[in-house]
Order: C-alpha cells, then structure tokens, then sequence
C-alpha cells in the first residue's frame, strides 16, 4: 500500500503547493486499486524570518493556517500510479486588523513511476520518478500575504527518487526541481528590489530535497522526515515590509509521520505527522500536524494477486 | 563511493535535465514603462519661455550665458566628441538612448515613483514600545530617512514637479533666445539617434530637468545620492552620444537646472512640513480636542501604538489656495458624530463589506491599496498620468507643466486631507466594531476623509481638464478608488464621499491656473 503526504508547507502560513502534496514517498499502489480520503492540517506561527532576521510581528500575533484536504492515489499497474491533492485553505491571524482569507486553493496531480526495482544486498532498491503539475482553481490572491492562502503560480515539478528497503527498515532520499509560472496580480505597478510596470511577476523556481528514514511494514509505516526548500532566487523582505510572493523562501523542516492500517478491516488506515520548521528565510518559523483517514477501493474484478513490486 | 556517485547520479540527472529543458521557456515580462516609444512632441511650444512660473519671478532670474558659435573651434570639439562616441556605441549604451529618449520628465517622474516605493515602509518600533522618527541628516541609519508615506510622497512629487516646471519655462526662454540648432542640424555628419526637433538644443532640456530633479532628490531622499547622481550623469550621456546636445547644452541645462532648484529647497525648508511629525502634546491634545467635542476619538489600532502619521501635515504650506482659504472653503463639513445613527449605519455598511466581498470588490480593493512599498495614491496617479500622457506627444515643458499641476493638486490634496484627519480626529470602523477585519492594510491616522478619495478626486479634475476626452474615465477610476477604501473595510462612505468632494474643489483650483498660466 502507500503512504500519502508529508502534507506540511508553510510560506509564512500559506501552505504552498509543490512542497505539500506531492507523492513524496517510495511506496506504489497496486494495480487498479485506489487510495482516497480526506486529510486535516493545521499549523502555525508566531515568529517568521524577515530575509535572514527572525522577528515577530505584533499586528500579526500567531498566523494559523487550516487545511482540508482531499487526496487520492490510483494504481494503473503497480509501477505507475497517479495522485491528486485539492485543498480548502483557511488563514487567520491572531492579532491585528488584517482579514483572514479562505477557500480551494491549488488542485495538484502526479503521474509516479517506479522505472526499476532490484534485489542488492539482502534488501531491495527501487527508483522512482514522480511528474506533477499543479493550478490554483479559485481565484484567491497571492498578493496579501501572509494571508494569501497561495501563491498561485501553476507548477511543473520533476522528483527522482531513491528508496532502499531492507526488512522492516528503509531510507529514502528524492530530489525535486519546481518550474513556477509567472502569476498576475491584481494591481498594475509593484516594487520588488526595483519597480516594475505589469502586473506580472516572475516566480523563481525551486528545488527540493527530501530525506526519510525509519520503519516500514505491513500495517505500519513510521519515519523521520528531513526537507528543504530551497527558492532559486527572489528577494528578502525589506525592514518591516511585507512579504510578497517572489520572495526567496527557504525553508527546513524536521517532522516525524506514520500510517496505521486498521488490524479489523485493512483497507482503511490512518496517517498522521507533525512537522516544525528549523530554518527558513522569508517564512513563517511553522509548526503543524496533518491526520488523515484513507480507504483502499480495490477495482481489479478477481481477487488482488500480490505483485512483487507493491508493497502493501 | 562509486556507488553512492551512481546513485546520486541518478537521482538528480533527470532533475537537472528537466530543470534545463524547462529553464529554455523564458519566463521574462516585458514592462509596459521600457515599451514607450521616444518622445516626439507635436508641438516645440517654442514660446513656453513667456509661461507663468510657480516660484520665479520670471524666466530670467537665474542668468544663462550665451553659448558659444557653432563655427569655434571648441563647439567643433564638442561636435567631434559626439562623432567618437557614436563611431563605436556598445549595446548598453544604444539602450540607454533608447530608455531616456520617450523622455525626461517621464523618466525621472518614474525613478522619483521608485524612490518614494523603496522608502514607504514604516519604521520597527524601539524595544520601549515608541517608534523612532527618520532623521534626514543621518538618513542610512535604522530607520532610513525618509519613511516615504503618502503626504511626504505627495510633496515630493509636487516639489519636483512644481521646479521642473519653472525650470523648464526657463529652459525655454533662452533656447528661443538663444536659437542654437541640435548638434544633427549644425552637422549633417552627427547622426540623431533619437527623434530630430527643431527646437533649439541649448540649454539642453534634458540635462535642465537631470539637474533641477537631481537637486531635488538629494534633499528628498538624501540617502540615494549616489543612485541619483548615477541617474544624472547617465541621462546627460544618452543625450550626448544620440547626438541630440553637446557638452556645452548639457552643462549649461544642468546649471540651470541646480539653480532653480534651490529656489525650490528654500521654500521645502521654509513650508513646515519639517515639523509635520508633531510631538506628544500635541497628539494628546488632539484627542482630548475630540472627547471635548463629545466624539470618540481615534486611537491607534497598531500594536505598540504607533503615534498617527504626520499629525500636522495639514499645516504645510500649500500651493494652489492659501490656508486661510483651506479652512474656509476647503475643509469639509464635519463627519457624522461617533454616537448618531448615521454612523451606526455607515458603521454597518463597512462591516457588510468586511464579511461579504465579491471577487471584483476585492480585486479593485488590492488595485487601488498602493500600501506599504508601492508609490502611494499620488504615486498611482503620477502613473496614470504619464502613461496617458505618453499618448500626447506633448514637448517636455509642457509635460513638466501638466504634472505639476497634477502634484500640486495632489499635494495640497494631501494637506487638506491631513487637515480634517487630524481636526475631526474620526476612528476607523475597526475601532468602532472589533469585527470589522481589513483586506488592505489599515492606514495609522483618523478615518475623515479618505486620503485615497481626495487625491483621487483632485487628479481627475485636474487629469480631465488636460486630457479632455478621458475625463469621463478619470471621473470614474476616482469613485472606484474611493470606493475601493470602504470595499477594504477601513472607511466610511462620508470619508470616501466628502473626500471625492474635497479633491473635486483641489482640482478645480488647479484648473483656475491652468487657464492662466499661459500655455493654453
């Protein structure tokens, strides 16, 4: 079976969609079957960076970010899969004037492909390469941050990965680069390090890594979770400005996940994870959990047969 | 290790090959103000020399000399040195003929828009909870001189304006004067690398606004002197090499240029605004003034308080009425008291928007914001103008002259404002209902009257009467910026009405001068 997402990304309290939703995990559906279910997160922060300066920020107090979310995986054959992700966003700040902003932010797919899988060492090593793309599909606005509830840019991610299973033990490590579009705004002129007359605004792209280690079974998956983020350019947000979506956002993140399929009734499972943020720039220092239920509908017509290649 | 090589290898191969095949779609934007073609006025207004100016007494105060013939040898130097430039012009240097050729008064209307979005940003409070105050004469040190906010923006605009203008008219005086041809006249071997002209080229008018602008920014923005002088001297160089002035033109428009200036920094030292920031006393007294009157008075909903912005802005010396005339005929009636029940409604209208935008409501609040690190309202409307104006191939002195009544409107707009913010002293909605959240961000001084609807108000008027067949749209973008403010939840209709009223009556002062000034 698999393992959903690392559901956690806050820029400054948006929760951005490449780092958030992406299948990032070296496990495989099987064939025709289909994980789907509703996920909840929450984070917050109280202290964000300012460029490289940590600061809080009194008119803003604590920044929270809610998030529903509805996330699927569907096996084609048990070496390719696809997934989407569609969050409802929900932001607030506990402090100050400033209006909380809410509503469906950015629909995420990704075509995942397991191109090999081999026996080394008494373990098994797999490589997989995960496409996504992903859209906003309401129009909020990117340019009220930290309220914004994203960034708007349409994304083209590319994520090799390497995962190495060896009994009941594993590690995984995956690389990502994020093409980000431009977005519009919804004023004419804007002020970067220099003016700019469009309404346009170049997006930096990004590249991520990730990294995942611990104890994967039947029935349980519990790992430690590394991630960085790292914005191929932008600017640091001036003294006492406000952020804007080209910013460069970095961001390192420490958590901890697991799926706990239920002993009574196998197909539904629970995950959950807890993430905080050990470094960053341009973002909200963020702490968060994720809980989500997930049910595996089977649509081969015969029994599953146990394919080498999914592990369940 | 050869196998961890391998394996990092395949990991980020495909990553690095995606992210160069991706990276081959340019994401490059191309900005609508590097679009504009050059400047080719339809007009020289080679009699501008007899236009009224704001502060000289005539276009003769400051002396030009009489430039040298164009049959000495030291012009014919000056022509050469044109020649050797444009024998080898690198690519950067085609492109800043290019970029200054749509025009001076355009250009650095465009950096000053720069600077003041570069300097709006409040400053961090102290680690006591008060604010430091920006100090001109150590303007690098935290917080950087100057906090470009709308009413100092608006001065700033206006005082550039207002000195380019007189400048210019007498620029002009002497080049009728003088009636030396361009470079590309007196011979026919020095290409024009920008549009020909027949108006005289000394003094250069280019290098008169570099050097009246230039001088002006250094006392605005004394912490950019360098990028300014940059600006200078780049500006006088395009000129040169696109054979457009000599040295001679460039130096003695500059000249000019610097000394008009200071006539300008005398009366910016002398206007009051200085002291604009006020100081407790005064702070406490006007809101005492307000409790006196039985209203409730404005406090900051910034945390820590922050002191309301330039307090007695209303004060400064304006441009287009006296200040008696202000308190008399421009101040407007005062708002709905805090405890009638026109305000309770009003109240309630903003708390409706708070709570329930359409997506348009909400697009045209985050249109007309020009918060925090943008050019300010005034700003917006400099923008508004000078990409209409671009349309008009006016001559450089008469684009000088139609921003400076733009700015002075907008400035004594923001007098005005200042003055019934501060004089009414009316809260914001979210002081009155702790409901009402913003989607903009919540200016730090009284309610009544929007600032945004008396800029507004003052540029239309003003904007219409220059450019007549748009005056139904200037009219139009005014109440939509007005409007935009209670769409934000962070005023009243009063405040965006009276103020549209208030700018309205700016407006049409400025229009009394346009009628007279000369150059109609």
């Amino acid at each position: 079976m698999k393992k959903l997402f690392a559901t956690l990304c806050f820029v400054l309290g948006i929760s951005s969609a490449c780092l958030s939703q992406t299948e990032i995990d070296g496990i495989m559906m099987e064939k025709n079957g289909l994980c789907i279910g509703p996920m909840f997160g929450y984070s917050s922060w109280k202290n964000y960076w300012e460029g490289t300066l940590k600061r809080e920020n009194l008119n803003l107090g604590t920044v929270s970010t809610q998030m529903y979310n509805v996330m699927g995986n569907y096996g084609i054959t048990g070496k390719l899969n696809v997934l989407f992700g569609l969050p409802y966003v929900k932001t607030k700040a506990s402090a100050g004037q400033l209006n909380g902003q809410e509503g469906v932010q950015d629909l995420s797919l990704w075509i995942k492909w397991k191109a090999f899988s081999k026996k080394i060492a008494s373990g098994r090593l797999s490589y997989i390469l995960i496409g996504g793309y992903s859209l906003p599909v309401s129009d909020y606005t990117a340019d009220f941050l930290p309220m914004s509830i994203g960034l708007e840019s349409k994304n083209l991610s590319l994520r090799g990965m390497l995962d190495y299973q060896r009994g009941s033990w594993f590690g995984t490590i995956s690389g990502t680069y994020v093409r980000r579009s431009n977005i519009e705004l919804d004023r004419d002129a804007y002020y970067t390090t220099e003016m700019h007359y469009t309404n346009e605004v170049k997006m930096p792209d990004v590249a991520s890594f990730n990294i995942r280690a611990g104890y994967r079974d039947k029935g349980l998956i519990a790992e430690a979770v590394f991630d960085h983020w790292n914005t191929l350019g932008g600017f640091d947000i001036t003294r006492n400005n406000m952020p804007f979506p080209s910013n460069e956002m970095d961001l390192s993140r420490i958590g901890f996940n697991f799926k706990y399929d239920m002993p009574f009734h196998p197909q539904l499972s629970l995950t959950g994870n807890v993430m905080t943020t050990i470094a960053g720039r341009n973002v909200g220092q963020a702490t968060g959990f994720n809980a989500g239920i997930f049910y595996v509908i089977d649509f081969t017509k015969k029994k599953k047969t146990d394919s080498d290649d999914s592990k369940k | 290790m050869i196998q961890k090589n391998n394996t990092m290898k395949k990991i980020f191969i495909p990553i690095i090959l995606f992210a160069s095949l991706i990276n081959s779609c340019s994401k490059d934007i191309i900005e609508r103000n590097l679009e504009f073609p050059a400047l080719q006025p339809a007009s020289t207004d080679i009699n501008a020399g007899i236009w009224k100016p704001i502060l000289l007494t005539g276009p003769t105060e400051f002396p030009v000399s009489a430039p040298i013939a164009v049959t000495t040898p030291d012009y014919i130097a000056q022509i050469n040195e044109i020649k050797t430039w444009q024998a080898d012009l690198t690519k950067d240097e085609k492109a800043i003929v290019k970029y200054w050729s749509a025009g001076a008064v355009l250009r650095w209307n465009e950096i000053l828009r720069e600077l003041v979005a570069k300097h709006n940003l409040p400053p961090y409070q102290n680690p006591d909870g008060t604010y430091p105050i920006p100090n001109a004469n150590n303007p690098l040190a935290y917080p950087q001189f100057p906090f470009a906010n709308p009413p100092y923006a608006s001065r700033a605009y206006a005082y550039v304006a207002a000195a380019q203008y007189d400048a210019l008219v007498a620029a002009w005086h002497y080049k009728k004067l003088y009636n030396r041809p361009a470079p590309y006249v007196t011979d026919a071997t020095v290409n024009a690398l920008i549009p020909k002209s027949d108006l005289p080229s000394y003094p250069s008018e280019d290098a008169t606004v570099a050097g009246v602008v230039g001088e002006m920014m250094k006392l605005l923005f004394p912490g950019d002197q360098d990028f300014v002088q940059q600006k200078v001297e780049e500006h006088k160089k395009a000129r040169l090499i696109s054979g457009a002035n000599v040295r001679s033109d460039l130096e003695a428009g500059e000249a000019l240029g610097k000394l008009v200036a200071q006539k300008f920094i005398t009366r910016a030292r002398g206007d009051r605004a200085g002291a604009a920031v006020g100081n407790q006393t005064i702070w406490t007294q006007m809101e005492q003034d307000a409790i006196n009157r039985g209203e409730v008075p404005w406090i900051s909903q910034e945390s820590p308080k922050r002191p309301g912005m330039l307090v007695l802005f209303g004060r400064v010396k304006t441009w287009l009425f006296d200040s008696l005339t202000m308190v008399t005929t421009i101040r407007p009636v005062p708002p709905p008291s805090t405890s009638s029940q026109k305000f309770k409604d009003e109240l309630e209208e903003v708390y409706h928007f708070s709570t329930s935008l359409t997506p348009e409501q909400r697009q045209i609040a985050h249109f007309w914001a020009d918060g925090l690190s943008t050019p300010t309202p005034p700003g917006h409307w400099n923008a508004i103008a000078a990409e209409d104006f671009v349309r008009q191939n006016f001559s450089e002195v008469r684009w000088s002259r139609n921003m400076a009544l733009l700015n002075m409107s907008l400035m004594d707009a923001a007098v005005a404002c200042w003055d019934a913010k501060y004089f009414y002293f009316n809260p914001r909605p979210s002081q009155m209902d702790p409901r009402i959240k913003t989607v903009t961000g919540l200016p730090n001084f009284p309610s009544y009257t929007s600032g945004h609807s008396t800029f507004s108000g003052a540029a239309a008027t003003i904007l219409g009467h220059i450019i007549p067949s748009r005056a139904t749209d200037y009219t139009n973008m005014a109440k939509e910026a007005s409007l935009s403010r209670m769409y934000g939840a962070i005023h009243y209709r009063s405040d965006c009405e009276k103020g549209l009223e208030c700018g309205n009556k700016i407006g049409e002062y400025a229009k009394t001068r346009a009628r007279t000034d000369g150059a109609e």
